[in-house]
């Protein structure tokens, strides 16, 4: 508990200091210098039975969802949803404004026809699911988040510069800080790490 | 899933790297974030002189927009018969040039383009900026802005008590131009958040730990953020590819569905969006050059982004001349003889002189574009991503001025010239536009790190001819 950089680690330093945070192991963190070591990595870490693996990286690495057992993403059914949302509100809207609240009779035009209304509910199907789209990335990422013990890992902040981690949590079955920690360096891990928080 | 990829000597020449100079990752984070981590000494002089001044222009259009607001929109030269003017001519410029932004974000994307990766994220930036130019005009124009979102909006109030009429165009294009808006916004941000949270992890001041910490939104490049993240992108990416066709098609149904001659033609839809694209590149091109001298990019935004750029230039600016042609044969064609009048007029009238720029700037200069030696000078693409610009806004400026200078009684026939409001006004979105533009490349990352980083890593296999393992990190 030593990096100072981030307001989330100065919070959970606070904790410790007040005695309220929890002392408990998060996960074995180790890092790589090339994607392609951690993917491999990964994969071995996998074979030996754990289940809760995550891995952090300055860039997508393709390949490491399957190597460590990540689904993929569920994100286009619920934009599918939000698309359907944008097209209703769009056609009740201007069904509503233009037929019912307020007719408004111009040159014997009909008060409500799908044609003309196909610009504006095409924008706000677009509009929809582009809102859906950016709230369901960080929802389902558990974000927005100010702390995430992680970050108690000193090469922590070089995830997003040029290291890729491989994380073994410890909410695995299979976990033991010892054995685990052993598991990493025998797969090539650099800078294993217990990480509390 | 590996395969030797070596890379021919002679194929360099032709395919030369996307990255050059640092090869490490690290090195990418650094020279990226140094601009924005720089102390305000470090920045070059010429970046704070050549913000002072366009910050200037920026009061300019404050001062314009505070008399417009004060007085009346008689300030501005539109009148009968010109009730669209400068006015509506500056807001199609603006939107159009955004529509590069987007092309290049999304489109670019869908296809696979990894030069992109370099110009993405500033071209993005100058789309939210464009956008925002571009909203000015039309909401002064209402007179009272600050009753215009009932206008505007379909929002229940007890300001107007009536509802707007859905079967106009100008509601679909409000609805249109903020999509556009928001959607671009959404996108941007999405894409700053990895790089903010490299920001965020490098900052050593209070201050910056705390935004960069907000920002982004504790994003830690967890495997689990990333299969999200890369799904939301594409999913972002194939909405906004409609959506940025959409929005220049419905700005040309403002003039398309009225039946004023030389507006109300089907080819307006793809003119629209063909010409949008190639203003917006030419755009592009201008700042990109811009930062690249001011910030010493070159070695991220090569002669190779460059070249490729010029070539979208050319292909579109073809499409723009093919369109004119195809106005004039239809004209003829149609035997309408006010449809007729109207393009005779539009070439030797009153606005020939626009017109005669409008078809050099766009058509015939871009045509050195068909030679190497021409995209590949920086001071001749400079000139012509210029011209381009200027060809297009008197493209918008000829489509509305001699449409309406010229009504089918001569009775109602007049001329237009642009007031000194009008002039003034133009140039300070100018100013704004660029004062964002500067600004933003000095306090955000211009260039999306946690991209070029994906393409460096691919090209440091391909390019020392090792073992590539897994062939596509983006």
């Amino acid at each position: 508990m030593s990096q100072t950089s981030d307001p989330a680690i100065l919070i959970a330093q606070i904790k410790d200091k007040l005695g309220i945070g929890d002392d408990k192991v998060y996960a074995v963190m180790g890092e790589f210098s090339e994607p392609e070591d951690l993917v491999e990595a990964g994969r071995r870490i996998r074979e030996m039975g754990y289940t809760k693996i995550d891995a952090m990286t300055p860039f997508p690495v393709h390949g490491i969802d399957e190597a460590i057992g990540i689904p993929y993403s569920k994100i286009g059914w619920i934009v599918i949803c939000g698309a359907l949302a944008g097209i209703t509100t769009a056609q009740v809207l201007i069904y509503y404004v233009g037929a019912i609240d307020y007719p408004l009779i111009i040159g014997g035009k009909p008060l409500f026809d799908f044609t003309y209304s196909i610009p504006p509910t095409f924008e706000l199907a677009v509009l929809f699911s582009a809102i859906t789209t950016f709230m369901c990335t960080w929802a389902l990422s558990g974000l927005p988040r100010l702390y995430h013990p992680s970050m108690n890992y000193r090469s922590a902040h070089r995830a997003s510069d040029d290291r890729f981690l491989l994380v073994v949590e410890a909410d695995d079955p299979k976990f033991d800080a010892q054995k685990t920690a052993q598991d990493m360096r025998s797969v090539g891990a650099n800078d294993v790490e217990v990480v509390e928080g | 899933m590996s395969a030797v990829v070596e890379q021919d000597p002679q194929l360099m020449v032709v395919n030369p790297p996307l990255v050059q100079g640092s090869r490490d990752l690290h090195d990418l984070t650094d020279q990226i974030s140094s601009v924005i981590e720089a102390k305000v000494y470090e920045t070059p002089l010429k970046y704070w002189i050549t913000l002072a001044c366009t910050g200037s222009i920026v009061l300019l259009l404050g001062a314009m927009l505070t008399y417009l607001v004060n007085t009346g929109i008689g300030v501005w030269g539109n009148n009968k018969p010109i009730g669209w003017a400068w006015d509506i001519t500056n807001f199609v410029f603006w939107i159009g040039i955004g529509h590069a932004g987007t092309l290049i974000s999304a489109i670019l994307f869908l296809f696979r383009q990894k030069w992109r990766t370099s110009i993405n994220r500033s071209a993005e930036a100058m789309t939210l900026f464009a956008v925002m130019c571009a909203g000015i005009f039309p909401l002064f124009h209402t007179g009272r802005p600050w009753r215009a979102f009932y206008w505007l909006f379909p929002i229940p109030n007890t300001d107007l008590n009536i509802w707007q009429n859905f079967r106009s165009p100008l509601i679909w294009d409000v609805f249109a131009v903020s999509t556009y808006f928001t959607v671009s916004l959404l996108f941007w941000f999405t894409g700053l958040v990895p790089d903010l949270a490299t920001l965020r992890d490098r900052a050593t001041s209070k201050v910056r730990q705390v935004v960069f910490g907000i920002l982004s939104l504790g994003w830690r490049g967890s495997a689990r953020h990333w299969r999200h993240y890369e799904q939301a992108y594409l999913i972002l990416a194939g909405i906004s590819t409609p959506l940025v066709l959409s929005v220049h098609s419905v700005v040309s149904f403002d003039f398309a569905t009225s039946v004023i001659p030389g507006w109300h033609t089907t080819i307006f839809p793809p003119y629209f969006v063909a010409g949008a694209i190639f203003s917006g590149f030419a755009c592009v091109m201008t700042l990109l050059l811009i930062a690249r001298w001011l910030l010493n990019l070159q070695n991220l935004i090569t002669i190779k982004h460059l070249d490729n750029m010029n070539k979208i230039i050319l292909v579109t600016g073809s499409v723009v001349g093919y369109a004119y042609c195809t106005e004039f044969f239809i004209a003829w064609y149609s035997g309408d003889i006010y449809e007729r009048f109207t393009f005779l007029n539009r070439a030797f009238g009153p606005y020939w002189w626009a017109a005669w720029s409008m078809y050099t700037c766009n058509v015939f200069i871009p045509q050195l574009y068909w030679f190497r030696k021409m995209r590949t000078n920086l001071w001749v693409m400079f000139i012509i991503s210029i011209t381009t610009n200027i060809g297009m806004w008197f493209e918008r400026f000829v489509i509305i001025a001699t449409s309406l200078t010229r009504d089918f009684l001569p009775s109602s026939w007049g001329y237009y010239s642009p007031t000194w409001v009008d002039i003034c006004t133009f140039i300070g979105t100018i100013g704004l536009f660029l004062t964002l533009f500067l600004l933003f490349a000095r306090f955000l990352p211009m260039i999306a790190m946690s991209e070029v980083k994906g393409v460096a890593s691919i090209e440091k296999h391909s390019f020392a001819g090792q073992v590539e393992g897994s062939p596509s990190h983006r």
